[in-house]
């Protein structure tokens, strides 16, 4: 028991911080923030700490439920940072929105400690625990501005959708469990399937259920329309965590599943790669043409999002060890340009949902040259372009793709990256081309939230020079 | 010295950035001084190079990302040293140039300038195709900045339009440049960018396969070069660029284009080159012959000079795929020459539209009477495009022409008459945008009052005008650091199409890639 609970030591210490801090803000009188705040990122720190001191103990614990050792612990030190770098950067927002309560904080460690669940579970329901535990604390985080409509609605709105997917999610586990004869740990799922299963058509639909609850969770097409509306009404600040943390959690339990549900060689794994790789070409298709035509910086990196989520989809395609590890990569690459842009977008957000559209952009270059160069490079990694941290994750994947005799897909993913060039340089264009016309300008005050910028720009930078040391770690794992 | 030569302009660049933005000098005259001393350092490379050894030389090799054997591995031969020189040449020029006409965001101006010679040099010299394709796109950045920021009216469109029609072709050659990697994952047991290795490896890969790769790496490059019929970004990029813009992609840029022809195409993938030679060099006397009609109908003078250029490029592109050692010296030798006119007409047209501020033909004319000393080194720029004898441009077309007739892959003489009709229309409509510019009355009564060259103007134009008239009268100085490697390669391709070949002693020196010898000898521990 004690050996389970230190191996476990990052879920442990998650919950219990998260708990701690839900009583120091019931306990504390005025300001406090100021003392929630430091302790949620503190707390987070030694999270990140413990997670990086269990790598390399591999293994399972209570009744292997969870998984242990290097896998979750990527995982959790990516989830631990983008909590960190979120919470830095949320404080100067939230003041200067006048809308600062410690629960904003409380529930980014419950989103975090969900995260990590998801990251571990090696057990149906230890992954549904996390998927909820996450999506419950995003729900509340989407309506954070409840003095705000556009906030209420986009609350709302991912709650109804999302708890609709979480009926899918269960039932394709429930079909799961009665097709593989009450198997709810993955590696007995994993064998039921390749010895084939008892109902195949309950597996084959059971695993469907499955790929659609997790598919709205990473919002790829066609369960994508939630994140357009949510990801424009969330404080940025929000949307900046979520489509993050939130999406590298739901890939971290997207690739465990698959891995256990489509095995090679079992029954339908053809069959339904064959589904998810369409899903992934018209995730990177539909994301990019529709961002295209947005004007809202917000919404395009909705869009936008989708789309990664298309790219990331081509390592689960894969299935080999180098489609796992490129989409590890990958998903950190993407964790630091996405935060670095949102971030960015906050600090220049002066008042709720004011200043978000390309117009307000217009000419940024001059008014705040530093923020600018560093939005551009967001831009140029998100479009894959070397020496920025997403372009290796691409090549990498594109590599596994055309390996797994995927060509086609590799191709779309190019003619997607292509058609994003159009709104990534659209932005720069704005930044850089146009100047200012009409409307009052505000100064951007980026305050402590440059601490976050500048180490999404360090991440971005040095994971595309020296993507090796990420990938030696990923690499291990396959 | 070549890692200097690389280095130099990104640790400059690096250096500027934390120049003050305000200090305006210091961004000139730094940035000046790194370009000079990037040229020095490329001049020293030059002539440490051993123009009798065919092989790679000044290897480096160092480990980068191991799981996909992609290493920071850069060298040059022959070829890709002369064009590595030529670039640390125009840069010098290029800033000067900017010192005058760019007037706002000076900083983000030296700075993206030497971002891109640090791209240049380095996609000349990367013998790894993941480190060639991260230079390739690197340089992407900052000439999308610089047509941006300082182009002209519609800057926005040239930009995006420059940006997505070269992503296209990267991204192609990127898909290209994996397929490669995997089919010797199959036939070797592991992935590898390795350019020493592929170049061992990639010639054996059967036509039915090899001709898609083909393909995938010559969009790419005929979008670079650019060759018809893909070249309809440049008119408008030429004529939207500000003028350093222009003189970098007319002097650098599409020499980018014809060493990727010779370096991915010829040496990669010979059965694919002879099966497709014949198409390439139609597709070059299209351009030849279709540029120079649009050029001579041209009443802008930016745009005129950027059609002449796809119409001269097409008769490169022609040299290359001759595939005989005149041939591919002449279009290399013709790539340096041309850098080196381009850079001067460019230079020369820019500072007319500076005095004067339009780049309509019908405002000029007359200015030799105000301008002579402008007039004379105008016209050494441009008869050495027309290809004068005792101007380094007659060099390199004679070849090019002599090479196309003389091809024994080709075998027609087709190509080589259509070829020579650019002697003609390239005198048509040069002389006339001469005779437009300088000769008559004045059209315009704004042109009696420009003033001669200034110093600084002089300074940008006599380097250039000097190795024209060098190259023109002894063009061997250069033509032989080529030769020895452009002997190998035409001789290696002449065994795999005939079984022999004239050139058996360079082949001779040429030994197998040091790390291709390793690795096989690797394999056979293995095993």
């Amino acid at each position: 028991m004690l050996y389970d609970i230190f191996y476990s030591l990052p879920i442990a210490l998650s919950s219990f911080f998260c708990l701690t801090a839900m009583l120091l803000g019931a306990f504390l009188p005025k300001n406090r923030s100021n003392i929630v705040m430091p302790f949620a990122t503190i707390g987070l720190a030694i999270v990140f700490t413990f997670a990086a001191l269990l790598w390399g103990r591999n293994g399972t614990a209570f009744n292997s439920m969870i998984t242990t050792g290097m896998y979750p612990s990527f995982f959790d030190m990516l989830f631990s940072a983008s909590g960190i770098l979120v919470m830095i950067a949320a404080r100067p927002y939230l003041q200067r929105m006048n809308w600062e309560f410690d629960e904003f904080y409380i529930l980014v460690l419950f989103a975090v400690s969900g995260m990590i669940l998801m990251a571990h579970a090696n057990h149906l329901l230890i992954a549904f625990i996390g998927i909820e535990v996450m999506s419950i604390s995003f729900y509340v985080l989407s309506a954070y501005m409840r003095n705000h409509i556009l906030s209420v609605e986009s609350g709302l709105k991912y709650f109804l959708l999302g708890a609709f997917s979480t009926g899918f999610l269960l039932y394709g586990m429930a079909l799961v469990y009665g097709a593989t004869g009450g198997k709810m740990e993955y590696s007995a799922i994993r064998a039921a399937v390749s010895y084939g299963a008892q109902m195949p058509s309950l597996l084959l639909a059971g695993t469907g259920l499955i790929i659609i609850g997790l598919s709205f969770k990473v919002s790829a097409f066609p369960f994508h329309v939630w994140s357009p509306d949510v990801y424009q009404g969330a404080p940025t600040i929000v949307t900046a965590f979520m489509s993050t943390g939130g999406k590298v959690a739901a890939f971290a339990a997207f690739i465990q599943l698959a891995n256990a549900l489509i095995p090679n060689g079992g029954p339908d794994s053809t069959k339904i790669t064959y589904l998810l790789a369409i899903l992934s070409a018209a995730s990177m298709l539909y994301g990019n043409i529709a961002a295209c035509a947005q004007q809202n910086v917000k919404r395009l990196l909705a869009y936008s999002s989708i789309a990664q989520a298309g790219y990331m989809m081509i390592g689960i395609v894969a299935g080999t060890g180098r489609g796992t590890s490129g989409i590890m990569f990958y998903l950190a690459a993407y964790l630091f340009t996405q935060i670095g842009a949102f971030i960015i977008v906050s600090a220049l957000e002066h008042e709720y949902g004011k200043q978000l559209e390309f117009s307000d952009y217009a000419g940024l270059a001059k008014r705040h040259p530093l923020l600018a160069g560093v939005m551009s490079l967001f831009m140029f990694s998100l479009l894959g372009l070397p020496p920025f941290a997403i372009f290796f994750g691409k090549y990498y994947l594109f590599t596994a793709a055309i390996e797994a005799g995927y060509t086609w897909l590799a191709l779309v993913g190019i003619l997607a990256s292509l058609i994003s060039a159009y709104f990534y340089l659209g932005l720069i264009v704005a930044m850089y081309f146009r100047s200012h016309e009409t409307g009052e300008i505000h100064a951007a005050q980026p305050g402590m939230s440059g601490v976050t910028i500048a180490i999404a720009v360090a991440g971005v930078i040095l994971l595309g020079l020296v993507p090796s040391a990420v990938l030696r770690i990923t690499g291990v794992l396959m | 010295m070549l890692l200097a030569t690389l280095f130099a302009p990104l640790v400059g660049a690096l250096a500027l950035l934390l120049v003050s933005r305000d200090a305006k000098k210091a961004l000139k005259y730094t940035s000046l001084t790194v370009s000079v001393v990037a040229f020095l350092f490329g001049l020293a490379t030059l002539l440490s190079f051993d123009h009798a050894n065919p092989n790679m030389q000044m290897l480096t090799m160092q480990g980068w990302i191991p799981s996909l054997d992609a290493g920071f591995r850069i060298g040059v031969d022959g070829m890709s040293v002369l064009f590595i020189f030529l670039t640390a040449l125009t840069m010098p020029v290029v800033i000067l140039a900017g010192f005058d006409s760019i007037k706002s965001q000076e900083k983000e101006f030296y700075v993206l300038i030497l971002l891109l010679e640090f791209g240049v040099i380095g996609i000349f010299a990367a013998l790894d195709t993941f480190l060639f394709y991260v230079f390739f796109e690197l340089i992407l950045i900052p000439m999308y900045f610089l047509i941006g920021v300082w182009g002209g009216e519609r800057k926005t469109f040239a930009a995006i339009k420059f940006f997505i029609y070269t992503m296209f072709g990267s991204l192609v050659m990127l898909i290209g440049l994996i397929w490669l990697g995997y089919y010797v994952e199959q036939t070797t047991g592991h992935f590898t960018t390795n350019l020493l290795l592929l170049r061992e490896i990639a010639p054996t890969i059967p036509l039915d396969t090899q001709k898609w790769m083909f393909f995938a790496f010559m969009l790419a490059f005929c979008i670079k070069v650019p060759l018809f019929p893909v070249h309809t970004w440049l008119p408008d990029v030429q004529s939207e660029s500000p003028l350093v813009g222009t003189v970098v992609v007319g002097a650098v840029l599409f020499k980018i284009g014809i060493y990727g022809l010779i370096r991915f195409g010829l040496e990669m993938f010979p059965q694919s080159s002879f099966e497709y030679a014949k198409v390439m060099c139609a597709l070059g006397a299209a351009a030849v012959i279709y540029g120079a009609m649009l050029a001579i109908v041209q009443t802008d003078i930016r745009r005129l000079a950027s059609f002449a250029l796809v119409s001269s490029l097409g008769t490169m592109v022609m040299g290359v795929f001759s595939m005989t050692p005149e041939g591919v010296q002449g279009a290399i030798i013709q790539t340096f020459n041309h850098g080196l006119s381009v850079t001067g007409l460019f230079l020369c047209l820019g500072m007319l539209t500076e005095r004067r501020g339009t780049t309509l033909l019908a405002d000029y004319g007359g200015i030799a009477k105000v301008m002579p000393v402008f007039a004379v080194l105008f016209a050494i720029s441009l008869f050495s495009l027309v290809g004068l004898p005792g101007l380094n441009g007659f060099v390199g077309e004679y070849l090019l022409l002599l090479g196309t007739f003389r091809s024994p892959f080709l075998n027609n003489w087709t190509f080589g008459i259509l070829g020579a009709t650019t002697g003609i229309f390239v005198a048509i409509y040069m002389l006339k945008l001469y005779n437009d510019i300088c000769f008559g009355g004045f059209k315009n009564d704004e042109s009696a009052s420009m003033s001669d060259l200034t110093t600084k103007e002089l300074a940008m134009l006599l380097p250039a005008t000097i190795l024209m008239i060098w190259i023109g009268i002894y063009p061997s100085t250069f033509m032989r650091f080529s030769e020895e490697s452009t002997k190998a390669l035409v001789g290696k391709l002449e065994i795999a199409k005939f079984g022999k070949t004239n050139y058996t002693e360079a082949l001779k020196k040429l030994h197998k890639a040091p790390a291709a010898q390793s690795e096989a000898h690797e394999a056979h521990k293995e095993h």
